[in-house]
């Protein structure tokens, strides 16, 4: 077997990674997406990779490598297809209302008069997202109005084109803090809890982590919602609302876990090659 | 192995590198990028892009 990472930078995930494959004595290319030519007519040396490990940081190479190499029929971690789906919150979110996850209400429109009449349906406060983005960038929370034009108007005239897709989620009274869940294949296996003074609790921006115990539901609702968006490895991002319970978020599909070793005591990289040897050798079929 | 910050030239010391690796400038806060792990060096790190993330 043969197994290639392709990655952008080597983070701390990344190292952690590397490591547990030197751990293992396994022999591996490590692939910087920056180097990297496609030439579509001829995979050459990528087909001798039984898997790719994919951990590239940037949204748009991820999902465009893994489209070429799926189309190779070469394995990948996860595929190109769950990285179109979690790579777009409008798309993840679709996918688990299609598969009855349960999830926040969200409205979509297209232009800032329907997004403003969208918003008023809704009820104030409700989260505005870019459909594409991470780590909590460019979230906003409409309080009124007042914001609501603004930053609609902001959104059409500031943003690139894909900014006048308005995602409008609706806010989630929150006990000052969400869940990340990790599922690999068919198993929950850890858990977090992510706790602000802010209503934003990604740790990627300062969330306090803590071990959150895996119940059978929330276990059920993240292997479901990792189903929805076409398996593998995923993170699960989760909020509790006081009346309806878990609520799915977001899903992640090239997932940050260096604050979530200890707390959660699972080895997340060991777990991770795990199910990426298992694809490797054939025995979980991704594509 | 040790080599300076090309931002602020402070004096870095890394005791296993990694080619790839990001690391932090103890000095200025910048974030570098191992390009050399024999001899030591560092160049400033990509800057944030809109669609990075997990």
């Amino acid at each position: 077997m043969k197994l290639a990472v392709l990655y952008s930078r080597v983070r701390a995930e990344e190292k952690l990674l590397f490591e547990a494959l030197d751990a293992r004595g396994i022999a591996y290319d490590k692939i910087d997406d920056r180097e990297v030519i496609f030439d579509l007519q001829n995979p050459g040396a990528w087909r001798e990779y039984s898997v790719v490990l994919e951990r590239c940081i940037n949204h748009a190479r991820a999902l465009n490598a893994l489209k070429i190499l799926n189309d190779w029929r070469i394995p990948t971690v996860n595929t190109a297809y769950v990285a179109s789906v979690c790579g777009d919150k409008l798309t993840t979110s679709t996918a688990l209302v299609h598969h009855g996850v349960p999830t926040t209400r969200i409205k979509v429109a297209f232009t800032p008069e329907s997004a403003l009449k969208a918003i008023e349906e809704l009820g104030y406060p409700v989260i505005l997202k870019p459909a594409v983005g991470s780590w909590g960038r460019l979230l906003s929370k409409v309080n009124d109005r007042e914001a609501a034009e603004a930053i609609l108007e902001h959104k059409e005239t500031l943003g690139s084109y894909h900014h006048s897709i308005f995602y409008i989620q609706e806010y989630i009274r929150k006990p000052g803090r969400d869940i990340r869940a990790f599922v690999i294949g068919d198993e929950t296996v850890g858990a977090i809890y992510r706790a602000s003074e802010h209503w934003i609790t990604n740790t990627a921006r300062g969330g306090q982590a803590t071990g959150c115990p895996v119940t059978p539901e929330l276990n059920r609702i993240c292997v479901a919602a990792a189903k929805a968006v076409g398996g593998g490895i995923v993170g699960v991002d989760l909020l509790e609302d006081p009346e309806r319970g878990l609520l799915v978020n977001e899903v992640n599909y090239t997932i940050e876990f260096r604050n979530s070793i200890t707390t959660t005591g699972v080895d997340i990289p060991q777990r991770i090659l795990d199910y990426v040897f298992a694809v490797g050798r054939g025995e979980i079929k991704v594509i | 192995m040790t080599a300076n910050c090309p931002e602020c030239e402070a004096e870095i010391t890394l005791a296993k590198p990694m080619r790839g690796e990001i690391v932090v400038c103890p000095d200025c806060g910048v974030e570098l990028e191992v390009t050399s792990e024999n001899p030591l060096a560092f160049d400033l790190a990509p800057q944030e892009e809109e669609d990075w993330g997990e």
